[in-house]
């Protein structure tokens, strides 16, 4: 679990985002404190993934600054896994990117929170739709990173997965991680900080 | 027909075949490498290099047999939609290309001294080297596909393309080289060939069938085994999705 | 970065696909020649060079649509850059992997090539050379080409339209090392031309990938 002393808090001022010539959204700000989470709501098309793209990285704000931990886990509509290859080796590819100490460990602990431990060799492409979303947590969730940002992370789960998502969540705020997430269904992240954003 | 469908049954049969046509096969290579390499006579005019015959041309038998093993075992599939057909054919295919690779390496290496080039655009060689293609366009369809059943049923079609093309092909590049080059010099062998140099061959050819049988045992076993661990890796797949 | 190469080469052995589809392309694409233009040795070896050089071209054109196409689908190119990868990076590892997987084993096919041509011998190596020298200029366009296509319908084609004009110079000189007179500043300009697309294409090839995620 990340230290909290090194999480260094998000902050978010005056966050403006432009894609494909439409003003996205403007003049957003919010701060999120170490062992906080932020769960982001608003109707389709507000800008939500778009935000979380922003926080990621993979977005260059059209204005505004934003101050973030260098490292951070994000879990996007897709869970780049490859069909070929077994959830193991997959997550092991990201795991050793991620890098920082027990690996292994992580690994391991992520594969048995996501209920996958007795799937790890078998390959992606067998998996279920619910279970490829259940290996794009457990990429999350093994990567060590301070700040996960997770976009509808539930989608395809049963109750009884996202459940059991809850030990894991709390166990990363209490250790100052931080959760940005997106969802339409309530997330077991306790009582967490809220961002509606406003469609038009 | 569907009495061997069963894996299992097919499974039992080929655990008792297949020792013995291995052991024919050491046996038969064994007695025909001697006869061939040794104990045969050298020709006049090639000397030694005519014992390249010898792989050469069961080789070339082989490319062709086999081809007609996986049209026949796609015709088989389907028609009869018999599941063992598809293992068998794309089984088949490495090893023929295996034996199309042989011929055409053991022809190039033949040709060099006796025709002073490694290659010519004679009509046979080149028909050998279509046939060379058309397998591995053969392997690379089984292999593009994700689902087998699909794979099995677009590779069989291509296979009896192949099958149908294939007399075409050998009747243009006949007709095609024939415009250009004659064929005279190319003949290899001569035509009428010593009984002593015919048992030899004949072994031989043997011993390449035996290898064959033994192979594509030996793949089709491999490949039922596998789909069997795929199977599995499902049903657990399965079996996860549904909480305990 | 050399994770990520080393996951792309083993990525392309498990599927088995791209590199060996190319070689076949290559090899059938050699063995046209001789059907449309007679199989007459002295013909053969006239054209030879030039026809090795075009199927190497076109082979390696085949691969480069499946480059960063399923890693933009997947969700791959988006992980990659949060794990803190620079575009640049990321380009340059698969215009390496790309290389490794296509345009080397080609390289090893080019003494068949040559003998179905009918080639002489004292030239295989000239043209080996070349096409060593040449290819990762081919490689790094293609990278580009591909990069700035990534996500569009009808990429591919797009690809060979962008590839085939850019690859005119390697060509120009990859075959004319094989001329007596003019073969050894051919071997400069070739080596030249191959450091200019190696150098500039990572920078290139980033600018599209970034593109590609807006």
């Amino acid at each position: 679990m990340p230290d909290p002393e090194s999480a260094s808090p998000l902050t978010v001022t005056d966050l403006a985002c432009r894609r494909g010539g439409r003003l996205v959204f403007a003049a957003l700000s919010f701060r999120l404190a170490a062992g906080r989470a932020l769960l982001v709501t608003g109707p389709n098309g507000a800008g939500k993934s778009s935000l979380l793209k922003l926080l990621a990285g993979l977005l260059a704000p059209a204005g505004g600054t934003l101050e973030r931990p260098g490292h951070i886990a994000y879990l996007g509509h897709d869970n780049a896994l490859k069909a070929v290859l077994s959830v193991e080796e997959n997550l092991r590819f990201w795991a050793g990117l991620s890098g920082g100490a027990a690996v292994e460990d992580r690994l391991a602990r992520a594969l048995d929170v996501t209920g996958l431990a007795a799937l790890a060799d078998v390959p992606a492409r067998l998996l279920s739709a619910g279970q490829k979303r259940r290996a794009g947590l457990a990429r999350v969730l093994a990567s060590g990173a301070p700040l996960w940002l997770l976009d509808e992370p539930t989608v395809g789960l049963d109750t009884a997965s996202i459940d059991r998502l809850g030990p894991a969540f709390s166990a990363h705020l209490e250790g100052g991680g931080m959760i940005v997430a997106t969802s339409h269904v309530p997330l077991p992240l306790g009582a967490p900080e809220q961002l509606a954003m406003g469609g038009r | 027909m569907h009495r061997f469908a069963n894996p299992a049954r097919f499974l039992r049969l080929a655990r008792l075949i297949q020792p013995w046509t291995a052991a024919a096969m050491f046996a038969c290579f064994g007695v025909g490498l001697y006869l061939a390499l040794v104990a045969s006579p050298i020709d006049y005019l090639q000397r030694d290099t005519v014992r390249i015959m010898y792989i050469h041309v069961p080789a070339a038998w082989m490319a062709m047999q086999t081809y007609a093993v996986i049209a026949v075992a796609s015709l088989v599939s389907i028609v009869w939609r018999h599941p063992l057909a598809d293992v068998a054919a794309r089984a088949a295919a490495p090893i023929g290309v295996a034996f199309t690779a042989i011929c055409l390496i053991t022809g190039s290496l033949w040709g060099k001294p006796t025709w002073g080039t490694w290659w010519v655009w004679d009509a046979r060689l080149t028909s050998v080297l279509v046939l060379l293609f058309i397998y591995m366009g053969y392997m690379a369809l089984w292999s593009a596909f994700d689902d087998r059943q699909r794979a099995a049923r677009a590779a069989a079609v291509l296979a009896l393309v192949g099958a149908v093309n294939l007399p075409i092909i050998k009747f243009s590049v006949d007709w095609w080289n024939t415009l250009h080059q004659p064929a005279s010099i190319l003949r290899r062998g001569g035509p009428t060939i010593d009984p002593s140099m015919l048992k030899p061959l004949a072994v031989m050819g043997l011993a390449y069938l035996f290898f064959f049988i033994t192979v594509l045992l030996m793949r089709m076993r491999a490949d039922l085994a596998a789909q069997r661990l795929e199977a599995a890796a499902e049903r657990r797949v399965m079996a996860q999705e549904v909480p305990a | 970065m050399l994770r990520l190469l080393t996951r792309e080469l083993r990525l392309a052995w498990v599927e088995r696909s791209g590199g060996a589809i190319a070689l076949i392309f290559f090899l059938i694409v050699v063995s046209l020649f001789p059907f449309a233009v007679g199989p007459q040795p002295q013909v053969l070896a006239r054209i030879a060079a030039g026809v090795v050089w075009v199927a190497a071209l076109l082979a390696c054109l085949l691969s480069l649509e499946r480059l960063f196409q399923p890693d933009a689908e997947d969700g791959t190119l988006e992980q990659l850059v949060t794990h803190g990868l620079s575009f640049e990076a990321i380009a340059t590892a698969k215009i390496i992997a790309h290389w490794l997987t296509t345009a080397l084993p080609l390289l090893l096919l080019t003494p068949l090539a040559a003998i179905l041509l009918n080639a002489p011998a004292a030239s295989w190596g000239l043209l080996a050379a070349g096409l060593a020298l040449g290819t990762p200029a081919l490689s790094a366009i293609g990278g580009v080409a591909a990069a700035l296509t990534v996500g569009l319908r009808r990429g591919g084609i797009l690809i060979s339209l962008l590839v085939l004009p850019l690859a005119v110079p390697t060509l120009i000189f990859g075959v004319g090392l094989l001329d007596p007179l003019a073969g050894v500043a051919a071997l400069k300009w070739l080596a030249a031309t191959t450091l200019v697309a190696l150098s500039v294409s990572p920078f290139a090839a980033a600018a599209g990938l970034r593109a590609a995620l807006e």
